[in-house]
């Protein structure tokens, strides 16, 4: 057998033809398991499946929901391939990645990936490492050289970021907080959005208290209680099916150089993200395509300054121009990139990352509330300052 | 209950005591207000549902079959419930007026003795009571104790009695209730319990460097076969695998390379705003121009506090200082001299 280094081989091979998701809310009165259920259901009916359909299922490390059991739940039968990636809301696109592996190399033939949580009526992630025990480990000693010092949460972590990327290019917070009013515009026009009819301005994420300085709390995404789950199975079978397949055209994952768990702050460059542009060259690469190819982005949106940080790493802009790039509602639904069309997490909800990518396959569909012209390719990405992933769907042609 | 006076000023010399202890017994025998009627007789279905309640199976309270061939020759009431006949509801009526017992109040208050704990009860029983009766109840206060001092505080006892009549005003049954009438003793100055910050998860791979700290050093550590620097700690050196290092003393001085200022969510362990700041501590002097030694960065609270002097390249000195008996951390302390707000 002879050797080659194809390179990423993976687009092409693999379509989302289902989606579901529960209702979004602050409080969902059910447990996890429920809401996952519900999501995973909504979805193999969504793809036009049965449970019984359903071989392969992959969702984050950090979810608290079996996959067998939610197997049980919903009737789905034997699994032949099952997987879990790491790292929080890094791991969105990747769920994606392994269930489109599974299916280009025949490991399963349907993968059903999902993500549900009461991160705000339970646990909530805006918490950090706070309330985790100490454990005599590298999973946790990783945090120890913050935790002492009162670093403790993901807003801190991600400011001190922000404040170095602000003091090397001149962004500023008005300029962190154009995103979230893309953000909120786009999640005012849809029903399933927490913040649906609740648009802010700028002004309102100046006058906005601070979280961690230079963070205000409207740079901060909201913590959400739901569910959503996704269909991949090949794109042969995809064209079969009755909704618009929404083709997996590039899909990676990427880890950076001296790459930490939110604190990569021992970096030459901390304003930057080389885990993302891991992503992003193995997507160009393996697409052929370029920034320009893209009508519209969900970019990860957990924390605003992240997201100028993401239009640089992809290209869409050079090494801190992102400030003069998403000038005059250039994020906006009309502009020269809309980005998170439904709301982005800082709108809609915030489910690590799996909504994001439902929006994606409804702009491929021509079903977004907030439908952009002409769509052939979307770029998603997935959570920043952790290893992360990303993906391009398209119209499959 | 407690209601504290703390600011009354009382005179607490023997004569005045003696003089005040005087005054409270001319209420000792008093009746406290007029006679409280029961609002109902006795009755089965109220005996019913106390038994119930309680978990008492004795036939004589509720069989009225079996009851008869007892020696009461018939259904009686729980003796226990004496007080319960005549009990307002939880709604029912406060005692309100300016009767002898709302006198001694003030008196009491007068002197400090304004909170106040029940402290026992004792019933005494004339007879059983059948159902039929009609209850009157009657209060006098008993007795006040002189001066005592308890681990509450320092007070009165106060003891009233309950005598409860029939419809043939014949006594059926006392209680005695007694309640501590007390100044609460002097608390310590209200200090809110100290919340530790949080412990590092150490492993063999760092507990040296939080052990440097509670020694007062600021390490780093270098590969020991090719001296390469490195921050944070690991086992093995990046570049050629050693899994044999040194510690290397760091002096105590950097530049800011990054900072926040946190304010929410707030842990009980700090103070907000709480500053945070990443800094490039200055290259070691034991390893000058090995790679990595100008790279090593650490995340440290300021001690400074006024934030708004905080700013992106200006220089610091560090100091190990103690956050509590256990743990010693560096602080970052601006350093005006060689401060120009130049940038890093």
């Amino acid at each position: 057998m002879s050797i080659n280094r194809p390179g990423n081989q993976l687009g092409g091979r693999a379509s989302i033809v289902g989606i579901g998701a529960t209702e979004f809310s602050k409080d969902s009165g059910r447990s996890e398991m429920s809401l996952a259920s519900e999501a995973v259901a909504a979805a193999i009916a969504d793809a036009g499946l049965k449970p019984s359909d359903i071989d392969g299922m992959v969702t984050y490390s950090t979810d608290n929901n079996p996959d067998v059991e939610i197997a049980r739940h919903v009737g789905i039968g034997s699994l032949r391939h099952f997987s879990r990636v790491h790292y929080g809301g890094g791991a969105a696109c990747g769920t994606i990645v392994m269930a489109a592996m599974a299916v280009a190399t025949g490991v399963a033939d349907a993968v059903v990936c999902y993500r549900a949580f009461n991160e705000r009526s339970g646990r909530r992630f805006g918490a950090g490492v706070q309330d985790l025990p100490n454990a005599a480990t590298a999973e946790r000693a990783q945090f120890s050289w913050t935790t002492p010092a009162g670093q403790l949460t993901p807003a801190s972590w991600v400011a001190m970021v922000a404040r170095r990327y602000m003091h090397l290019y001149g962004a500023t917070s008005a300029d962190f907080g154009r995103v979230a009013v893309a953000g909120r515009r786009h999640a005012a026009n849809n029903p399933a959005a927490w913040f649906y009819n609740d648009p802010i301005t700028l002004e309102d994420h100046q006058a906005s208290r601070w979280i961690v300085d230079p963070l205000h709390l409207l740079d901060c995404c909201q913590e959400s209680d739901g569910g959503q789950a996704l269909v991949v199975t090949s794109a042969e079978r995809a064209r079969d099916l009755p909704n618009t397949p929404a083709l997996i055209v590039a899909g990676a994952q990427g880890a950076g150089v001296d790459q930490w768990t939110m604190t990569s702050f021992f970096r030459d460059d901390i304003a930057q993200l080389p885990e993302m542009k891991v992503v992003a060259d193995e997507l160009w690469t393996s697409s052929g395509l370029t920034p320009s190819d893209i009508q519209t982005a969900i970019l990860y949106d957990h924390f605003t300054p992240y997201v100028l940080m993401q239009l640089e790493e992809f290209g869409f802009c050079g090494r801190g121009e992102a400030k003069d790039f998403i000038k005059d509602g250039a994020l906006e639904i009309g502009g020269r990139l809309p980005i998170n069309t439904h709301g982005g997490q800082l709108g809609e909800a915030y489910i690590h990352g799996m909504n994001g990518i439902a929006e994606a396959v409804r702009q491929v569909r021509g079903t977004s509330v907030n439908q952009v012209d002409k769509v052939e390719n979307v770029l998603v990405t997935a959570g920043t300052g952790v290893p992360t992933s990303g993906l391009i769907l398209g119209v499959d042609r | 209950m407690s209601n504290t006076h703390a600011d009354i000023i009382v005179d607490t010399t023997p004569e005045a005591k003696t003089a005040f202890f005087a005054e409270l017994q001319t209420y000792v025998g008093l009746e406290i207000g007029a006679p409280t009627p029961a609002p109902d007789e006795i009755n089965a279905p109220m005996i019913r549902h106390l038994v119930e309640a309680v978990g008492d199976k004795n036939p004589v309270y509720t069989n009225t079959e079996l009851a008869k061939q007892s020696i009461h020759g018939g259904i009686v009431a729980p003796p226990t419930m004496l007080q319960a006949w005549v009990m307002n509801g939880i709604d029912g009526p406060a005692r309100t007026g300016d009767g002898p017992y709302e006198q001694m109040n003030q008196l009491l208050f007068s002197r400090g003795f304004a909170s106040v704990v029940g402290t026992n009860s004792e019933q005494t029983y004339v007879r059983y009571l059948r159902p039929g009766d009609q209850l009157t109840m009657r209060t006098v206060i008993d007795s006040i104790s002189d001066e005592k001092t308890t681990g509450l505080g320092t007070g009165h006892f106060v003891s009233t009695r309950q005598d409860y009549y029939d419809a043939k005003n014949e006594l059926v049954g006392s209680m005695l209730f007694r309640i501590f009438r007390f100044q609460p003793k002097a608390k310590a100055p209200a200090t809110k319990p100290k919340v530790l910050r949080p412990r590092p998860a150490t492993t063999h791979d760092n507990q040296w460097y939080f052990d440097g700290l509670n020694d007062g050093i600021l390490y780093s550590q270098a590969c020991a076969e090719c001296a390469e620097v490195r921050f944070p700690t690991g086992p093995m050196c990046p570049t050629c695998h050693s899994l044999n290092w040194d510690k290397v003393e760091m002096p105590l001085s950097g530049t800011i390379h990054s900072f926040v200022i946190a304010h929410y969510p707030q842990v009980p362990s700090f103070e907000y705003p709480l500053p945070v700041l990443l800094v490039d501590i200055d290259p070691s002097l034991s390893h000058t121009d090995k790679p990595g030694n100008n790279k090593v960065r650490m995340i440290m609270n300021s001690a400074d506090t006024d934030l708004d002097t905080l700013v992106v390249g200006a220089r610091v000195r560090i100091e190990i200082r103690a956050t509590d008996p256990d743990m010693k951390l560096p602080f970052a302390i601006l350093d005006p001299t060689s401060n120009t707000g130049a940038a890093s």
